[in-house]
């Protein structure tokens, strides 16, 4: 049997919701889905059923205790004075037996005792008509005051279980946080991939888009286009793969330039970065690849000055280097510009006071750079007339080496996962 | 090339600047000193000393015993070189003295008898033995006799010279030799150029009794001119020629051959010097060589010529490979008297080709590969013919035998003046401009808005505007060029391919794989282990030169250089491998390739060991199939594709698990698959089990797939309805999810197979699969009846195609 009556039932239910509600909110083990409203949807039918109420636990009912409600009939009887007593004493008993209470089933116990509608309140005041008329309100005043104090005692005593037997739980309920928490495996970008994607996106900051092109080129594209003919002494420079006479791996992502600069007609403006894999005839060693990646750039349109190369790429130093950056550019020599420089940064390490990593020089070379050759704008159909424009290009093997302190090649082509885990946060 | 500070102060007033502050200021105008390489750097206390007299120890059969005036004293040195004699100036490191390497000199008793300090070698001086002379190699270095003793020796080996080491590149051709290297460092420094004056003095007789030019090839030899000295006696070179030479990384030879090496330097015109009586007739015939000729050329190897080669010849046979190098048969040796001097222009592209094709590269062939100064080539015959005269003590027949002709007249270039600064971005005023042309030794004038300038023709890399623009900028300095930022505006951004590439790679990521990035090239055996494209028409595109058979084709898959890398963890015990890849494979149906190989890009991963270790909340499982496949799906669902893929198993994929392999279809189309490594293939490689997978990507991100739009949210609640079936073991979870998806109407919004068993419990050759099936109406509440008259439809449906039946 069910010790509930109607209103409790009621009200434990309420609680019972309110209790789900809280504790799946905060994440407690017990919650039970069902009892979430969110979780109609999913478990509609066992919404329907109530069937949180079979958590209530049954238990034997209790026998009333020592008197019976003839005591107090017989109480009332004796007199006035004797009825105030009663109170009185019915108060005190009460309330002690409330203080001694500690467990909050037999503190329902004794509210239905001294407060239910059988209790010996209730009596009291049934038995007031027998009273003279003056007396009522004097004992009724009393007899609201005695079940005022008790029901004050019980709420306040029920506050106070309540609350140790949530202390109890909690308590039990530790759990040792340091232990490890779930997790899902997780693995990250190669650290080339992180430095060509923050230098692809710093450079569409700044107003270039990302062009790609196959790696298996045409001669023409990769060199002839890019004013490197055949015999050009410049070919000396970059021992290549060639598949056929006419057909190469690309040494460079220059031709992705010249077939872009194609497709544009004529009409600028050309701002473009083209990142990629290139392949050179070199022995691998810890600084030698034959297949490496290079990022090149190019920006082609009316007015384009040596200058406008020279901001672009402080922007690119400072950003990818630190605020602190210094740049200088040194002239030097590419067949597909001219005038062609070297740009060189503030040693990021000492700052260019001169290291090991700068052998000792305050500067580091980053990159190739210059205002693109009459001849390779004319062959890709600009007029060098009217256009004028500036390519750059850089390694993310030397730059991803440099910022990250690799001292071999090589390790970016093993692909050791003891290697690749070091850069989750590139 | 090598430059010595010293020498280059011959042409050019040094005074002022230290060889590094030049090395610098050259190196900031363009031309890129590797190096400030002292010699003598280290050095200390060698002296000139006097062998006053010499005679054999007493106690040894090799050693000598010589008493050295050093001019404050005479000490003993006990001397074991076989060429030490009395009456010579040597080389002495005194006692306290320190040589290259550190090594330090102290007093020794050698068998018996006291040494005090050490007679020196070149290459006991730190002189690189390549470069020391043939006479000097094995024993001591002997000084001129007017070496005055006790004078610090440094000076007289040049070893208190510097030398800079400049990195040319095709365009800086001009810095190599030492009159174009003083040109530079004049503009450099904003300071004169002293060139040398060669006066020959001629003899009345003809050169031409002696000898005749023709030239049968012109476009190979534009030009060819020969000198005849007569009654030379071939011996050592003095020592400030034989030290310039060393200084210049030339080994010394005799005075003839030093003579033609030193105007080489000089002014980079490379001459060659034969023994007119060796040379086979009086007739030079320059011409293409003969299918199959051969000649043996000085270093002694003997060569066979094609018809591309330029060779000299006597009329009948190959005397020297034009601009490469000279013959043994007319070398200049000992006995020589005669001296038919070679002065000519060879064709770059000539040079370069034969050059290149016999692997021979020499001091002469790298200087006409990159262009000489025709200017220079009868300067420096005369040089050459004024400095053997005095040297070798000949007689230089009158004038030069020659053919062709030469032009070299400078070139005019003109330009808007104002173009350089519209190009550098600076705002230089004319002057400006025509100081640097000053400096340069340019004539230049402005004419009206015209810059007009002469390029002379020791700078033929000077060509166009935008060449004289160079100069300007380089000599004017990149550091006074300001940093601005284009006029114009613009946008950029990634592609859409681009950038769902970008999201493949970080799903990729967060599913717990490492991004691997390995070689193009593979082996064809690597190539075809695994087979990705169904048509087996794809051939492996082959190097024509591979530098190794390992990377001598490009790859076809990405999967079989992962599976390496996969390997090479397992080797190293690193059991729990989750890689992926993304880049291009390479498909051509030509055996010979005429047109490029279609480029595709594809995405692969491999997985072996465990994706998460064990940890104390679960034991972890090894990987398998369902693994990779789960991980495709997750990709598949966040590029909206997810109803659109199909799996279907595929039993004959090359390399692949027939039975635990799918092909993946996109609207039906096979765009790749996943499975396990087949197991031959798997021991083959030394691997554990591994599952594996390789996409089409471009398939992938290319496919249409529509916008995002957003879908109202459902009013009312889903009703969700669990069955389990049991079936024969040959039914599959696709069928069966198929048949519930056909029948299900409207109304069934989603399928879920959350159980698979066998075994207790269930009749043999039988299993139960259990689902989860969503039902919903966004319209109003379903009710129970509604929801029951559903399901039973599709468990009707299940029973009578598949055989279904509800789990008791
Ligand atoms: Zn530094």
């Amino acid at each position: 049997m069910f010790a509930i009556t109607g209103r409790m039932r009621r009200r434990l239910e309420a609680r019972l919701w309110l209790t789900a509600g809280n504790s799946l909110r905060s994440g407690h083990p017990n919650a039970e889905p069902a009892l979430r409203c969110t979780g109609a949807a999913r478990y509609p039918v066992r919404v329907n059923g109530f069937r949180p109420l079979t958590r209530v636990v049954p238990r034997e009912p209790r026998p009333l205790l020592g008197w019976g409600f003839s005591f107090y009939t017989s109480l009332l009887e004796g007199g006035r004075m004797t009825l105030r007593d009663t109170l009185e004493a019915l108060k005190n008993e009460a309330l002690e037996a409330v203080a001694a209470c500690g467990d909050i089933k037999d503190l329902q116990a004794l509210r239905v005792k001294y407060l239910g509608k059988k209790g010996p309140i209730t009596e009291v005041l049934r038995g007031m008509g027998k009273l003279p008329k003056e007396e009522r309100p004097i004992i009724g005043q009393l007899a609201n005051d005695v079940r005022a104090a008790i029901q004050a005692a019980i709420e306040e005593k029920q506050k106070a279980l309540e609350e140790r037997e949530i202390q109890e739980k909690l308590a039990s309920e530790t759990i040792d946080v340091t232990l490890p928490g779930r997790t899902q495996p997780k693995g990250n970008r190669h650290p080339l991939t992180a430095v060509i994607e923050e230098i692809e996106d710093l450079f569409i900051g700044l107003g270039f888009s990302v062009a790609e092109g196959p790696e298996v080129e045409k001669d023409y594209y990769n060199f002839e286009a890019l004013n490197i003919p055949k015999d050009h002494p410049a070919r000396d420079m970059q021992d290549s793969f060639y598949i056929t006479e006419d057909i190469l791996l690309r040494t460079h992502t220059s031709p992705v330039q010249a077939r872009t600069m194609e497709a544009h007609q004529g009409k600028g403006p050309v701002k473009i970065i083209c990142p990629g894999k290139v392949y050179r005839r070199d022995t691998d060693d810890a600084t030698h690849s034959h297949q490496f990646m290079q990022i090149e750039g190019l920006y082609v349109d009316r007015n384009v000055r040596l200058s406008d190369l020279k901001g672009i790429l402080t922007i690119f130093a400072k950003k990818m280097f630190g605020e602190d950056r210094k740049i200088r550019l040194r002239p030097s020599f590419f067949p597909f510009t001219e005038p062609s420089v070297e740009m060189d940064i503030s040693c990021f390490h000492c700052g260019g006071d001169g290291c090991r990593v700068c052998k000792q020089t305050g500067w580091i070379e980053i990159l190739g750079a210059g205002m693109v050759h009459p001849n390779v704008l004319a062959m890709s159909g600009f007029d060098p007339e009217v256009y004028t424009g500036f390519a750059f290009g850089m390694g993310p093997e030397r730059i991803a080496m440099l910022k990250y302190g690799i001292d071999d090649i090589r390790h970016f082509y093993t692909n050791d996962q003891r290697f690749l885990q070091q850069f989750k946060r590139a | 090339m090598n430059i010595s500070y010293k020498w280059l102060n011959e042409y050019v007033d040094l005074t002022g600047v230290t060889p590094e502050e030049l090395a610098e200021k050259i190196t900031k105008a363009g031309i890129e000193v590797d190096q400030v390489f002292r010699p003598g750097e280290g050095i200390k206390g060698i002296v000139v000393g006097y062998v006053a007299s010499c005679r054999p120890h007493p106690n040894a059969d090799h050693l000598n015993l010589c008493q050295v005036d050093l001019g404050d004293e005479t000490v003993q040195i006990v001397c074991g070189a076989s060429n030490v004699a009395a009456g010579q100036k040597v080389v002495v490191a005194k006692v306290g003295a320190v040589l290259p390497g550190g090594v330090k000199i102290k007093r020794a008793k050698l068998r018996g008898e006291v040494s005090e300090g050490m007679i020196c070698s070149l290459q006991e001086l730190g002189v690189d033995p390549r470069f020391v002379p043939k006479e000097v190699a094995d024993g001591i270095y002997i000084l001129d006799e007017d070496a005055v003793v006790g004078d610090d020796a440094l000076p007289y080996l040049n070893l208190d010279d510097a030398v800079l080491g400049l990195d040319i590149l095709p365009n800086s051709a001009h810095c190599m030799n030492m009159i174009g290297a003083a040109y530079e460092v004049a503009a450099i420094l904003d300071r004169d150029v002293r060139l040398p004056e060669p006066r020959v003095e001629e003899s009345d007789r003809p050169a031409s009794e002696k000898v005749s030019v023709a030239v049968e090839a012109p476009d190979g030899a534009p030009f060819y001119g020969a000198r005849i000295i007569e009654g030379v006696k071939v011996a050592p070179s003095p020592k400030w020629l034989q030290n310039k030479l060393i200084a210049a990384g030339v080994r010394p030879i005799n005075n003839i051959v030093d003579v033609t090496n030193y105007v080489l330097m000089e002014y980079g015109q490379p001459l060659h010097a034969f023994d007119y009586d060796q040379f086979g007739s009086d007739r030079v015939v320059v011409r293409r060589a003969r299918e199959g000729e051969t000649i043996t050329t000085l270093d002694g190897v003997e060569r066979t010529l094609s018809p591309e080669d330029l060779v000299i010849t006597n009329g009948e046979r190959p005397v020297a490979i034009a601009g490469v190098m000279g013959g043994a048969d007319s070398e200049v040796t000992e006995t020589t008297t005669t001296i038919l001097l070679e002065a000519a222009l060879f064709d770059a592209r000539s040079v370069r080709r034969t050059s290149a094709r016999l692997g021979l590269r020499t001091e002469a062939s790298q200087r006409y590969e990159k262009g000489i100064d025709p200017n220079r080539v009868l300067l420096a015959a005369d040089r050459a013919a004024a400095l053997i005269a005095d040297l070798a003590g000949g007689t230089v027949r009158k004038g030069v035998v020659r053919a062709g002709a030469y032009r070299a007249e400078p070139k005019i270039i003109e330009m808007p003046w104002t173009k350089i600064n519209a190009v550098l971005g600076t705002a230089l005023s004319q002057n400006d401009v025509l100081a640097v042309f000053r400096r340069l030794r340019f004539d230049a004038r402005i004419e009206g808005e015209t810059l007009v300038v002469a390029v002379p023709s020791r700078r033929p890399d000077v060509s166009i505007p935008e060449d004289l623009i160079e100069e300007v900028g380089r000599l004017y300095g990149y550091d006074h060029v300001p940093a601005t930022l284009p006029d114009r505006a613009s946008q950029g951004m990634l592609t859409a391919y681009q950038k769902k590439r970008r999201a493949v790679m970080r799903y990729m990521e967060g599913s717990g794989f490492y991004q691997a990035v390995n070689y193009s090239l593979t082996t064809e055996k690597k190539a075809r282990s695994i087979s990705y494209v169904e048509e087996a028409g794809h051939t492996p595109v082959r190097l024509a030169m591979p530098m190794s058979e390992d990377r001598s084709v490009l790859r076809l898959g990405l999967l079989p250089e992962l599976l390496e890398t996969v390997r090479y963890h397992l080797n190293r015990r690193i059991n729990d491998i989750a890689l992926y890849e993304i880049g291009k494979v390479f498909l051509t149906e030509e055996a010979a390739l005429t047109d490029l190989p279609k480029e595709r890009e594809r995405l692969a991963g491999a997985l072996t060991g465990r994706l998460r270790p064990t940890d104390w909340h679960h034991d972890a499982r090894p990987v398998d199939f369902y693994a990779a496949k789960g991980v495709l799906e997750g990709l598949f669902d966040q590029l909206g594709l997810t109803e659109r893929i199909e799996y279907r198993a595929a039993s004959e994929r090359t390399g692949m698990h027939p039975g635990r392999t799918a092909d993946i279809l996109l609207d039906g189309k096979v765009i790749g698959f996943v499975g396990q490594v087949h197991p031959t293939l798997q021991k083959t490689l030394d691997l554990t089990e591994t599952v594996v997978f390789e996409v089409d990507v471009e398939a992938l991100l290319k496919a249409d797939v529509p916008p995002v739009r957003y879908q109202a949210l459902p009013r009312y609640p889903a009703i969700a309805r669990d069955i389990a079936l049991v079936v024969d073991e040959a039914v599959t979870a696709g069928q069966l999810a198929a048949v519930i998806r056909a029948s299900g109407g409207p109304l069934l919004k989603d399928i879920r197979l959350f159980d698979v068993y066998q075994g207790e419990h269930l009749p043999a050759g039988k299993k139960s699969l259990a689902f989860s099936l969503t039902y919903l109406d966004p319209e109003r509440t379903l009710t129970d009846e509604e929801v029951a008259a559903v399901h039973e439809r599709i468990l009707a449906e299940l029973k009578e195609k598949l055989g279904a039946v509800l789990r008791g």
